[in-house]
Protein backbone atom coordinates (compact mmCIF):
# COMPACT_ATOMS: atom_id res chain seq x y z
CA UNK A 1 0.00 0.00 0.00
CA UNK A 2 1.08 3.15 -1.16
CA UNK A 3 1.25 6.25 1.09
CA UNK A 4 2.33 9.99 0.58
CA UNK A 5 2.36 13.07 2.12
CA UNK A 6 1.64 15.86 0.00
CA UNK A 7 2.45 19.45 1.24
CA UNK A 8 0.96 18.94 4.75
CA UNK A 9 1.00 21.64 8.01
CA UNK A 10 -0.05 20.52 10.73
CA UNK A 11 -0.50 23.14 13.78
CA UNK A 12 -1.84 21.93 17.22
CA UNK A 13 -4.84 23.85 18.99
CA UNK A 14 -5.64 25.71 15.46
CA UNK A 15 -7.01 29.17 16.00
CA UNK A 16 -6.78 29.18 19.85
CA UNK A 17 -3.91 31.37 21.52
CA UNK A 18 -1.84 28.42 21.87
CA UNK A 19 -1.53 27.97 17.95
CA UNK A 20 1.97 25.63 17.37
CA UNK A 21 3.03 24.79 13.73
CA UNK A 22 4.27 21.14 14.72
CA UNK A 23 5.17 20.60 10.95
CA UNK A 24 4.45 22.35 7.32
CA UNK A 25 4.86 21.75 3.75
CA UNK A 26 6.37 17.74 4.30
CA UNK A 27 6.41 15.98 1.36
CA UNK A 28 7.00 12.40 1.48
CA UNK A 29 6.13 9.52 -0.68
CA UNK A 30 6.50 5.91 0.76
CA UNK A 31 5.61 3.35 -1.87
CA UNK A 32 5.01 0.17 -1.49
CA UNK A 33 7.84 -2.01 -0.14
CA UNK A 34 9.82 0.82 1.00
CA UNK A 35 11.61 0.82 4.16
CA UNK A 36 12.03 4.80 5.53
CA UNK A 37 13.78 6.08 8.11
CA UNK A 38 12.87 8.96 9.63
CA UNK A 39 15.51 11.08 11.53
CA UNK A 40 14.96 13.74 13.70
CA UNK A 41 15.69 15.39 17.12
CA UNK A 42 13.58 15.62 19.52
CA UNK A 43 10.81 18.18 18.81
CA UNK A 44 11.68 17.93 15.15
CA UNK A 45 7.89 16.96 13.97
CA UNK A 46 8.64 13.23 13.34
CA UNK A 47 6.48 12.19 15.79
CA UNK A 48 3.43 14.44 14.07
CA UNK A 49 4.25 13.21 10.59
CA UNK A 50 4.02 9.35 12.36
CA UNK A 51 0.64 10.47 13.56
CA UNK A 52 -0.51 11.20 9.90
CA UNK A 53 0.49 7.86 8.81
CA UNK A 54 -2.64 6.16 9.99
CA UNK A 55 -4.46 9.22 9.99
CA UNK A 56 -4.19 10.12 13.60
CA UNK A 57 -4.13 13.23 12.97
CA UNK A 58 -5.92 14.84 10.00
CA UNK A 59 -4.05 17.68 8.41
CA UNK A 60 -4.65 21.53 8.24
CA UNK A 61 -3.27 21.59 4.68
CA UNK A 62 -2.31 19.26 2.27
CA UNK A 63 -3.44 15.95 1.31
CA UNK A 64 -2.27 12.56 3.00
CA UNK A 65 -2.79 9.73 0.83
CA UNK A 66 -3.29 6.09 2.44
CA UNK A 67 -3.68 3.61 -0.07
CA UNK A 68 -6.75 4.70 -2.05
CA UNK A 69 -7.83 7.06 1.23
CA UNK A 70 -7.41 10.50 1.19
CA UNK A 71 -7.06 12.41 4.13
CA UNK A 72 -7.49 16.69 3.69
CA UNK A 73 -8.31 19.05 6.15
CA UNK A 74 -12.10 20.43 6.75
CA UNK A 75 -13.51 17.01 6.07
CA UNK A 76 -15.18 14.36 7.70
CA UNK A 77 -12.87 10.99 7.78
CA UNK A 78 -15.36 8.14 8.56
CA UNK A 79 -14.57 4.42 8.77
CA UNK A 80 -10.87 4.93 9.34
CA UNK A 81 -10.89 1.56 10.80
CA UNK A 82 -9.27 0.01 7.89
CA UNK A 83 -6.88 2.52 7.44
CA UNK A 84 -5.93 1.55 11.13
CA UNK A 85 -5.75 -2.05 10.25
CA UNK A 86 -3.45 -1.82 7.66
CA UNK A 87 -1.17 0.86 8.84
CA UNK A 88 0.10 -0.54 13.01
CA UNK A 89 1.65 1.68 14.84
CA UNK A 90 4.11 0.37 17.32
CA UNK A 91 4.70 3.29 19.66
CA UNK A 92 7.62 3.96 21.76
CA UNK A 93 7.46 2.42 25.25
CA UNK A 94 4.64 0.13 23.78
CA UNK A 95 4.92 -2.06 26.78
CA UNK A 96 3.22 0.91 28.96
CA UNK A 97 0.06 0.34 26.17
CA UNK A 98 -0.11 -3.88 27.38
CA UNK A 99 -3.17 -3.52 29.89
CA UNK A 100 -5.34 -7.36 29.89
CA UNK A 101 -5.22 -10.12 32.06
CA UNK A 102 -3.32 -12.17 30.15
CA UNK A 103 -0.74 -12.13 27.16
CA UNK A 104 -3.03 -13.98 24.94
CA UNK A 105 -5.87 -11.51 25.53
CA UNK A 106 -3.83 -8.57 25.14
CA UNK A 107 -2.40 -9.99 21.60
CA UNK A 108 -5.94 -10.76 20.45
CA UNK A 109 -7.59 -7.50 21.73
CA UNK A 110 -6.06 -5.62 18.20
CA UNK A 111 -7.40 -8.68 15.29
CA UNK A 112 -10.82 -8.87 17.78
CA UNK A 113 -11.18 -5.13 17.63
CA UNK A 114 -11.12 -5.28 13.74
CA UNK A 115 -13.75 -7.75 13.30
CA UNK A 116 -10.87 -10.89 12.93
CA UNK A 117 -12.98 -14.11 14.80
CA UNK A 118 -11.75 -15.28 18.10
CA UNK A 119 -9.86 -18.41 16.79
CA UNK A 120 -8.68 -16.65 13.85
CA UNK A 121 -7.12 -14.40 16.36
CA UNK A 122 -5.67 -16.94 19.13
CA UNK A 123 -4.36 -18.27 15.93
CA UNK A 124 -1.99 -14.97 15.10
CA UNK A 125 -1.08 -14.60 18.18
CA UNK A 126 0.60 -17.54 18.34
CA UNK A 127 1.85 -16.79 14.76
CA UNK A 128 2.83 -13.10 16.47
CA UNK A 129 4.73 -14.63 19.24
CA UNK A 130 6.86 -17.34 17.31
CA UNK A 131 7.59 -14.19 15.34
CA UNK A 132 8.92 -11.75 18.08
CA UNK A 133 11.05 -14.70 19.94
CA UNK A 134 8.34 -15.70 22.33
CA UNK A 135 7.09 -18.95 23.24
CA UNK A 136 3.12 -20.44 24.04
CA UNK A 137 3.76 -21.06 27.00
CA UNK A 138 3.73 -17.20 27.72
CA UNK A 139 0.37 -16.70 26.37
CA UNK A 140 -1.29 -17.67 29.91
CA UNK A 141 0.57 -15.10 31.93
CA UNK A 142 -0.50 -12.16 33.28
CA UNK A 143 1.99 -9.21 31.09
CA UNK A 144 2.75 -7.61 34.12
CA UNK A 145 4.73 -10.56 35.23
CA UNK A 146 7.15 -10.45 32.61
CA UNK A 147 10.38 -8.97 32.36
CA UNK A 148 10.72 -5.21 30.64
CA UNK A 149 12.08 -6.88 27.35
CA UNK A 150 9.55 -9.38 26.80
CA UNK A 151 6.35 -7.00 27.70
CA UNK A 152 8.07 -5.18 24.64
CA UNK A 153 7.65 -8.11 22.44
CA UNK A 154 4.37 -9.45 23.51
CA UNK A 155 3.20 -5.62 22.71
CA UNK A 156 4.93 -5.94 19.05
CA UNK A 157 2.89 -9.18 18.89
CA UNK A 158 -0.32 -7.68 19.19
CA UNK A 159 0.42 -4.88 16.34
CA UNK A 160 1.67 -8.04 14.52
CA UNK A 161 -1.62 -9.86 15.11
CA UNK A 162 -3.26 -7.21 13.29
CA UNK A 163 -1.17 -8.32 10.24
CA UNK A 164 -0.87 -4.73 8.57
CA UNK A 165 0.57 -3.71 5.34
CA UNK A 166 2.74 -1.16 7.04
CA UNK A 167 4.63 -0.94 9.71
CA UNK A 168 5.48 2.24 11.53
CA UNK A 169 8.15 1.83 14.30
CA UNK A 170 8.84 4.70 16.63
CA UNK A 171 12.17 3.87 18.47
CA UNK A 172 11.49 0.46 18.81
CA UNK A 173 14.57 -0.40 20.58
CA UNK A 174 14.89 2.38 23.28
CA UNK A 175 16.03 0.83 26.13
CA UNK A 176 16.87 -2.66 25.07
CA UNK A 177 19.83 -3.96 25.76
CA UNK A 178 22.49 -4.80 22.27
CA UNK A 179 21.34 -8.49 21.89
CA UNK A 180 17.78 -7.48 22.58
CA UNK A 181 17.79 -4.36 20.06
CA UNK A 182 19.71 -6.74 17.36
CA UNK A 183 16.56 -9.37 17.61
CA UNK A 184 13.62 -6.73 17.06
CA UNK A 185 15.47 -4.99 14.39
CA UNK A 186 16.78 -7.92 12.64
CA UNK A 187 13.11 -9.58 13.50
CA UNK A 188 11.32 -6.47 11.59
CA UNK A 189 13.63 -6.65 8.65
CA UNK A 190 12.87 -9.72 7.83
CA UNK A 191 9.10 -9.13 8.30
CA UNK A 192 10.00 -6.73 5.61
CA UNK A 193 11.27 -8.50 3.69
CA UNK A 194 8.89 -11.82 3.65
CA UNK A 195 5.66 -10.30 3.64
CA UNK A 196 6.82 -7.10 1.82
CA UNK A 197 5.28 -4.15 4.38
CA UNK A 198 6.27 -0.67 4.09
CA UNK A 199 8.59 -0.25 6.95
CA UNK A 200 8.85 3.41 8.29
CA UNK A 201 11.38 3.46 11.28
CA UNK A 202 11.33 6.64 13.48
CA UNK A 203 14.58 6.71 14.89
CA UNK A 204 17.68 8.63 16.82
CA UNK A 205 20.13 5.65 15.45
CA UNK A 206 22.13 7.00 12.39
CA UNK A 207 23.67 3.06 12.48
CA UNK A 208 20.10 1.64 12.08
CA UNK A 209 18.82 4.11 9.27
CA UNK A 210 22.16 3.52 7.60
CA UNK A 211 22.09 -0.41 8.09
CA UNK A 212 18.63 -1.02 7.29
CA UNK A 213 16.81 1.66 5.34
CA UNK A 214 16.49 2.13 1.66
CA UNK A 215 14.99 5.78 2.17
CA UNK A 216 16.09 8.40 4.84
CA UNK A 217 14.15 11.15 5.62
CA UNK A 218 15.69 14.13 7.52
CA UNK A 219 13.59 16.12 9.77
CA UNK A 220 14.22 19.63 11.50
CA UNK A 221 12.02 22.09 12.95
CA UNK A 222 8.71 20.94 11.46
CA UNK A 223 10.22 20.58 7.83
CA UNK A 224 12.03 17.87 5.68
CA UNK A 225 15.34 19.34 4.90
CA UNK A 226 16.97 16.12 3.14
CA UNK A 227 15.86 12.84 1.69
CA UNK A 228 17.31 10.40 -0.28
CA UNK A 229 19.45 7.08 -0.13
CA UNK A 230 21.53 6.81 3.27
CA UNK A 231 24.80 6.84 0.18
CA UNK A 232 22.99 10.32 -0.54
CA UNK A 233 22.42 11.45 2.90
CA UNK A 234 25.37 10.50 4.06
CA UNK A 235 27.67 11.72 0.99
CA UNK A 236 28.00 14.97 2.58
CA UNK A 237 28.69 14.22 6.74
CA UNK A 238 30.02 17.56 7.54
CA UNK A 239 26.62 19.03 6.28
CA UNK A 240 24.47 16.71 8.99
CA UNK A 241 27.15 17.42 11.71
CA UNK A 242 26.62 21.38 10.78
CA UNK A 243 22.73 20.55 11.36
CA UNK A 244 23.39 19.36 14.41
CA UNK A 245 22.85 15.78 13.57
CA UNK A 246 24.96 12.75 14.02
CA UNK A 247 26.71 10.39 12.08
CA UNK A 248 27.09 6.69 11.84
CA UNK A 249 30.07 6.06 13.81
CA UNK A 250 32.02 4.51 10.92
CA UNK A 251 31.85 7.86 9.35
CA UNK A 252 32.42 10.04 12.46
CA UNK A 253 35.62 7.56 12.52
CA UNK A 254 36.21 8.15 8.57
CA UNK A 255 36.52 12.08 9.31
CA UNK A 256 38.21 12.18 12.42
CA UNK A 257 41.11 9.97 10.49
CA UNK A 258 41.46 12.03 7.37
CA UNK A 259 41.62 15.27 9.58
CA UNK A 260 44.44 13.43 11.80
CA UNK A 261 46.24 12.12 8.37
CA UNK A 262 45.02 15.28 6.39
CA UNK A 263 44.33 13.02 3.04
CA UNK A 264 40.61 12.61 1.78
CA UNK A 265 39.68 8.63 1.03
CA UNK A 266 37.38 10.24 -2.05
CA UNK A 267 34.34 8.53 -0.88
CA UNK A 268 32.31 8.00 2.57
CA UNK A 269 32.53 4.15 3.58
CA UNK A 270 29.07 3.42 5.41
CA UNK A 271 31.00 -0.34 6.53
CA UNK A 272 33.46 -1.19 8.73
CA UNK A 273 34.76 -3.74 5.98
CA UNK A 274 34.61 -1.12 3.32
CA UNK A 275 36.72 1.50 5.44
CA UNK A 276 38.98 -0.62 6.91
CA UNK A 277 40.16 -1.67 3.35
CA UNK A 278 40.31 1.46 1.91
CA UNK A 279 42.06 2.80 5.29
CA UNK A 280 44.82 -0.81 4.96
CA UNK A 281 45.44 0.74 1.29
CA UNK A 282 45.79 4.32 2.67
CA UNK A 283 48.19 4.03 5.38
CA UNK A 284 50.33 0.57 3.97
CA UNK A 285 51.02 3.13 0.86
CA UNK A 286 49.31 1.08 -1.44
CA UNK A 287 47.63 2.67 -4.61
CA UNK A 288 43.69 2.99 -4.39
CA UNK A 289 41.56 2.01 -6.98
CA UNK B 1 47.33 5.31 44.08
CA UNK B 2 46.09 3.65 47.40
CA UNK B 3 42.59 1.93 46.68
CA UNK B 4 40.21 2.65 49.75
CA UNK B 5 36.93 0.48 49.08
CA UNK B 6 34.06 2.56 49.74
CA UNK B 7 31.55 -0.13 48.91
CA UNK B 8 32.22 -4.03 49.78
CA UNK B 9 30.07 -6.88 48.87
CA UNK B 10 30.65 -9.63 50.91
CA UNK B 11 29.10 -12.55 49.51
CA UNK B 12 26.10 -11.00 48.94
CA UNK B 13 22.68 -13.04 47.12
CA UNK B 14 19.58 -12.21 46.82
CA UNK B 15 16.44 -13.57 45.25
CA UNK B 16 12.95 -11.83 44.17
CA UNK B 17 9.49 -13.80 46.11
CA UNK B 18 8.17 -15.96 44.05
CA UNK B 19 11.34 -16.46 41.87
CA UNK B 20 13.16 -19.48 41.62
CA UNK B 21 16.85 -18.26 40.65
CA UNK B 22 18.83 -15.33 42.53
CA UNK B 23 18.85 -12.69 40.88
CA UNK B 24 22.24 -11.94 41.98
CA UNK B 25 24.48 -15.03 43.47
CA UNK B 26 27.14 -14.69 45.80
CA UNK B 27 28.23 -11.94 44.34
CA UNK B 28 31.64 -10.49 46.17
CA UNK B 29 33.46 -7.42 44.81
CA UNK B 30 34.76 -3.98 45.84
CA UNK B 31 33.89 -0.69 44.51
CA UNK B 32 37.13 2.09 45.51
CA UNK B 33 36.88 5.59 46.23
CA UNK B 34 36.99 7.59 43.30
CA UNK B 35 36.45 5.44 40.76
CA UNK B 36 34.14 5.60 37.83
CA UNK B 37 32.63 1.83 37.59
CA UNK B 38 30.39 0.59 35.13
CA UNK B 39 28.36 -2.30 35.83
CA UNK B 40 27.30 -3.84 32.40
CA UNK B 41 25.22 -7.00 31.65
CA UNK B 42 22.15 -7.74 29.73
CA UNK B 43 18.76 -6.92 30.63
CA UNK B 44 18.25 -9.36 33.69
CA UNK B 45 21.70 -10.31 34.37
CA UNK B 46 21.06 -8.87 37.80
CA UNK B 47 22.79 -5.48 37.54
CA UNK B 48 19.60 -3.39 38.27
CA UNK B 49 19.07 -5.59 41.96
CA UNK B 50 22.65 -4.72 42.58
CA UNK B 51 21.62 -1.06 42.77
CA UNK B 52 18.24 -1.83 44.67
CA UNK B 53 20.84 -3.47 46.91
CA UNK B 54 23.39 -0.96 47.21
CA UNK B 55 20.62 1.96 48.02
CA UNK B 56 18.82 -0.20 50.44
CA UNK B 57 15.84 -0.70 48.54
CA UNK B 58 15.93 -4.08 48.74
CA UNK B 59 17.93 -6.12 51.35
CA UNK B 60 20.00 -9.40 50.68
CA UNK B 61 18.94 -12.72 51.96
CA UNK B 62 22.96 -13.79 52.39
CA UNK B 63 25.96 -11.92 52.19
CA UNK B 64 26.87 -8.19 54.04
CA UNK B 65 26.87 -4.68 52.16
CA UNK B 66 29.44 -1.73 53.70
CA UNK B 67 29.21 1.23 52.42
CA UNK B 68 31.28 3.91 53.51
CA UNK B 69 32.43 1.48 56.45
CA UNK B 70 28.84 1.07 58.05
CA UNK B 71 27.39 -2.23 57.88
CA UNK B 72 24.51 -1.57 55.62
CA UNK B 73 20.75 -2.74 57.71
CA UNK B 74 17.57 -1.21 58.22
CA UNK B 75 18.80 1.37 60.78
CA UNK B 76 21.62 2.57 58.90
CA UNK B 77 20.11 2.86 55.67
CA UNK B 78 18.87 6.61 56.05
CA UNK B 79 22.23 7.37 56.97
CA UNK B 80 23.91 5.63 53.77
CA UNK B 81 21.19 7.02 51.76
CA UNK B 82 22.62 10.30 52.49
CA UNK B 83 25.68 8.82 50.57
CA UNK B 84 24.54 7.23 47.74
CA UNK B 85 22.60 9.48 44.95
CA UNK B 86 20.68 7.66 42.85
CA UNK B 87 19.46 8.79 39.28
CA UNK B 88 17.03 6.04 37.68
CA UNK B 89 15.97 5.32 33.91
CA UNK B 90 13.04 7.21 33.65
CA UNK B 91 13.59 10.65 32.91
CA UNK B 92 9.61 11.35 33.44
CA UNK B 93 9.33 8.91 36.72
CA UNK B 94 11.73 11.18 38.99
CA UNK B 95 10.83 14.72 38.09
CA UNK B 96 8.87 15.82 41.66
CA UNK B 97 9.10 19.66 41.06
CA UNK B 98 6.87 21.88 39.31
CA UNK B 99 9.77 23.56 38.05
CA UNK B 100 13.75 22.86 37.55
CA UNK B 101 14.80 25.14 40.65
CA UNK B 102 12.19 23.17 42.88
CA UNK B 103 12.73 19.97 41.90
CA UNK B 104 16.39 20.34 42.82
CA UNK B 105 15.18 22.04 46.11
CA UNK B 106 12.88 18.59 47.16
CA UNK B 107 15.88 16.92 48.42
CA UNK B 108 17.26 19.39 50.24
CA UNK B 109 14.00 20.80 51.70
CA UNK B 110 13.32 16.63 53.03
CA UNK B 111 16.76 16.94 54.78
CA UNK B 112 15.70 20.27 56.63
CA UNK B 113 18.67 22.36 54.78
CA UNK B 114 18.16 26.35 55.62
CA UNK B 115 16.97 28.38 53.32
CA UNK B 116 19.82 30.58 52.19
CA UNK B 117 22.47 27.71 51.82
CA UNK B 118 19.66 25.49 49.89
CA UNK B 119 19.02 28.29 47.10
CA UNK B 120 23.35 28.75 46.56
CA UNK B 121 22.90 24.83 46.45
CA UNK B 122 20.15 24.70 43.94
CA UNK B 123 22.30 27.58 42.00
CA UNK B 124 25.89 25.71 42.17
CA UNK B 125 24.73 22.15 41.07
CA UNK B 126 22.11 23.34 38.25
CA UNK B 127 25.10 25.72 37.06
CA UNK B 128 27.64 22.02 37.26
CA UNK B 129 25.07 20.35 34.78
CA UNK B 130 24.72 23.49 33.16
CA UNK B 131 20.67 24.02 33.70
CA UNK B 132 21.23 26.95 35.81
CA UNK B 133 19.59 29.45 32.71
CA UNK B 134 16.51 27.26 33.22
CA UNK B 135 15.70 27.98 36.76
CA UNK B 136 11.46 28.44 36.51
CA UNK B 137 11.05 26.01 33.49
CA UNK B 138 8.52 23.34 33.65
CA UNK B 139 9.28 19.40 33.38
CA UNK B 140 7.18 19.26 30.22
CA UNK B 141 9.51 21.97 28.40
CA UNK B 142 12.54 19.59 28.81
CA UNK B 143 14.07 17.32 27.00
CA UNK B 144 14.75 14.05 28.19
CA UNK B 145 18.43 14.85 28.34
CA UNK B 146 17.56 17.83 30.56
CA UNK B 147 15.25 16.30 32.87
CA UNK B 148 18.02 13.66 33.52
CA UNK B 149 20.28 16.36 33.79
CA UNK B 150 18.19 18.25 36.62
CA UNK B 151 17.89 14.54 38.59
CA UNK B 152 21.70 14.62 38.64
CA UNK B 153 21.61 18.24 40.41
CA UNK B 154 19.04 17.35 42.95
CA UNK B 155 21.18 14.20 44.03
CA UNK B 156 24.19 16.08 43.87
CA UNK B 157 22.81 19.00 45.97
CA UNK B 158 22.40 16.58 48.55
CA UNK B 159 26.50 16.12 48.18
CA UNK B 160 26.70 12.03 48.14
CA UNK B 161 30.02 10.55 48.23
CA UNK B 162 29.10 7.81 45.70
CA UNK B 163 26.15 8.29 42.72
CA UNK B 164 24.76 5.44 40.96
CA UNK B 165 23.20 5.74 37.37
CA UNK B 166 20.99 3.05 36.44
CA UNK B 167 20.38 3.06 33.08
CA UNK B 168 20.33 6.73 32.94
CA UNK B 169 21.12 7.05 29.68
CA UNK B 170 19.05 4.44 28.10
CA UNK B 171 16.04 6.31 27.12
CA UNK B 172 17.82 9.69 25.76
CA UNK B 173 18.61 10.41 22.06
CA UNK B 174 22.90 10.26 21.54
CA UNK B 175 22.47 14.19 22.01
CA UNK B 176 21.10 14.01 25.70
CA UNK B 177 23.43 11.06 26.57
CA UNK B 178 26.43 12.71 25.27
CA UNK B 179 25.08 15.76 27.57
CA UNK B 180 23.92 13.73 30.92
CA UNK B 181 28.03 12.31 30.59
CA UNK B 182 29.68 15.46 29.90
CA UNK B 183 27.98 16.63 33.44
CA UNK B 184 29.30 13.27 34.83
CA UNK B 185 32.52 13.69 33.67
CA UNK B 186 32.64 17.42 34.93
CA UNK B 187 31.12 16.55 38.45
CA UNK B 188 33.97 13.91 38.93
CA UNK B 189 36.55 15.84 37.92
CA UNK B 190 36.02 18.77 40.62
CA UNK B 191 35.75 16.30 43.34
CA UNK B 192 36.52 12.90 45.00
CA UNK B 193 33.01 11.24 43.76
CA UNK B 194 32.62 7.45 43.32
CA UNK B 195 30.71 7.14 40.09
CA UNK B 196 28.73 3.68 39.60
CA UNK B 197 26.96 3.60 36.43
CA UNK B 198 24.49 0.34 35.58
CA UNK B 199 24.71 0.50 31.51
CA UNK B 200 24.44 -1.73 28.73
CA UNK B 201 25.81 0.51 26.76
CA UNK B 202 29.46 -0.42 26.01
CA UNK B 203 30.72 2.93 24.79
CA UNK B 204 29.65 4.95 27.83
CA UNK B 205 31.35 1.81 29.94
CA UNK B 206 34.58 2.33 27.74
CA UNK B 207 34.98 6.01 29.48
CA UNK B 208 35.09 3.99 33.24
CA UNK B 209 38.05 3.54 34.91
CA UNK B 210 36.94 -0.11 36.01
CA UNK B 211 34.02 -2.42 34.32
CA UNK B 212 32.73 -5.37 35.80
CA UNK B 213 30.49 -7.36 33.27
CA UNK B 214 27.52 -9.43 35.23
CA UNK B 215 25.86 -12.36 33.61
CA UNK B 216 22.98 -14.43 35.77
CA UNK B 217 23.49 -12.92 39.10
CA UNK B 218 26.72 -13.51 39.16
CA UNK B 219 29.90 -11.31 38.55
CA UNK B 220 31.41 -12.61 35.32
CA UNK B 221 34.51 -10.71 34.51
CA UNK B 222 35.88 -7.75 36.22
CA UNK B 223 38.72 -5.41 35.04
CA UNK B 224 39.66 -2.10 32.95
CA UNK B 225 38.50 -2.02 29.73
CA UNK B 226 41.51 -3.14 28.07
CA UNK B 227 40.95 -6.49 29.87
CA UNK B 228 36.98 -6.52 29.18
CA UNK B 229 37.14 -5.80 25.77
CA UNK B 230 39.69 -8.26 25.11
CA UNK B 231 36.74 -11.04 25.75
CA UNK B 232 35.51 -9.95 22.30
CA UNK B 233 33.04 -12.26 21.21
CA UNK B 234 32.43 -13.93 24.46
CA UNK B 235 30.38 -10.11 25.15
CA UNK B 236 28.56 -11.18 22.57
CA UNK B 237 27.42 -14.38 23.53
CA UNK B 238 26.74 -12.41 26.82
CA UNK B 239 23.89 -10.28 24.89
CA UNK B 240 26.42 -7.26 25.16
CA UNK B 241 28.12 -5.87 21.96
CA UNK B 242 31.72 -4.88 21.63
CA UNK B 243 32.78 -1.00 21.21
CA UNK B 244 33.26 0.65 17.68
CA UNK B 245 37.11 1.21 17.85
CA UNK B 246 37.40 -2.36 18.92
CA UNK B 247 35.65 -3.71 15.53
CA UNK B 248 37.47 -1.34 13.48
CA UNK B 249 40.85 -2.22 14.52
CA UNK B 250 39.14 -6.02 14.07
CA UNK B 251 38.79 -5.40 10.52
CA UNK B 252 42.27 -3.45 10.08
CA UNK B 253 43.45 -6.36 11.67
CA UNK B 254 42.11 -8.38 8.94
CA UNK B 255 43.52 -6.04 6.21
CA UNK B 256 47.06 -6.76 7.69
CA UNK B 257 47.26 -3.60 9.68
CA UNK B 258 49.02 -4.56 13.30
CA UNK B 259 48.54 -2.77 16.18
CA UNK B 260 49.68 -2.34 19.34
CA UNK B 261 47.35 -3.43 21.68
CA UNK B 262 43.80 -4.81 21.54
CA UNK B 263 41.48 -1.73 22.92
CA UNK B 264 42.48 1.57 21.12
CA UNK B 265 39.97 4.33 21.71
CA UNK B 266 39.17 5.74 18.57
CA UNK B 267 41.46 8.63 19.46
CA UNK B 268 44.27 6.26 20.11
CA UNK B 269 43.20 3.98 17.08
CA UNK B 270 43.53 7.22 14.70
CA UNK B 271 46.43 8.10 16.46
CA UNK B 272 48.19 4.82 15.89
CA UNK B 273 46.65 4.82 12.77
CA UNK B 274 48.82 7.84 11.20
CA UNK B 275 52.39 6.47 13.02
CA UNK B 276 51.24 3.92 11.14
CA UNK B 277 51.19 5.59 7.97
CA UNK B 278 54.39 8.04 8.58
CA UNK B 279 56.76 5.20 8.94
CA UNK B 280 55.52 3.33 5.67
Amino acid sequence: MDISLSHVEYRYQAKTPFERIAIQDVSIDIPSGTYMALIGHTGSGKSTVLQHLNALLQPTKGIVKIGDREIKSRQKNKSLKPVRQKVGIVFQFPEHQLFEETVEKDIIFGPMNFGVSEEEARKRARLALKHVGLGEEILTKSPFDLSGGQMRRVAIAGVLAMEPEVIVLDEPTAGLDPRGRKEIMDMFYSLHKERGLSTILVTHSMEDAARYADQIVIMQQGMVIKKGTPEEIFSDPIDLMKMGLDVPEVVRFQLMLEEKIGTHLGQIYLSIEELSMAVASLVSGGVRS
Amino acid sequence: MKKNPIVSLDHVSFQYEGHEQYALNNVTFDIYEGEWLAIVGHNGSGKSTMAKLLNGLQFPQQGEITVCGIPLNETSIWDIRRRIGMVFQNPDNQFVGTTVEDDVAFGLENYGVPREEMVQRVQDSLHKVKMDQLLHQEPHHLSGGQKQRVAIAGVMALRPSIIILDEATSMLDPRGRAEVLDSIRTLKSEKSLTVISITHDLEEAAKADRIIVMNKGKVFQEGTPDVIFAMDEQLIQLGLDIPFSVKMAKALGKQGIKLSKYYLSEEELVTELWTYRSHM
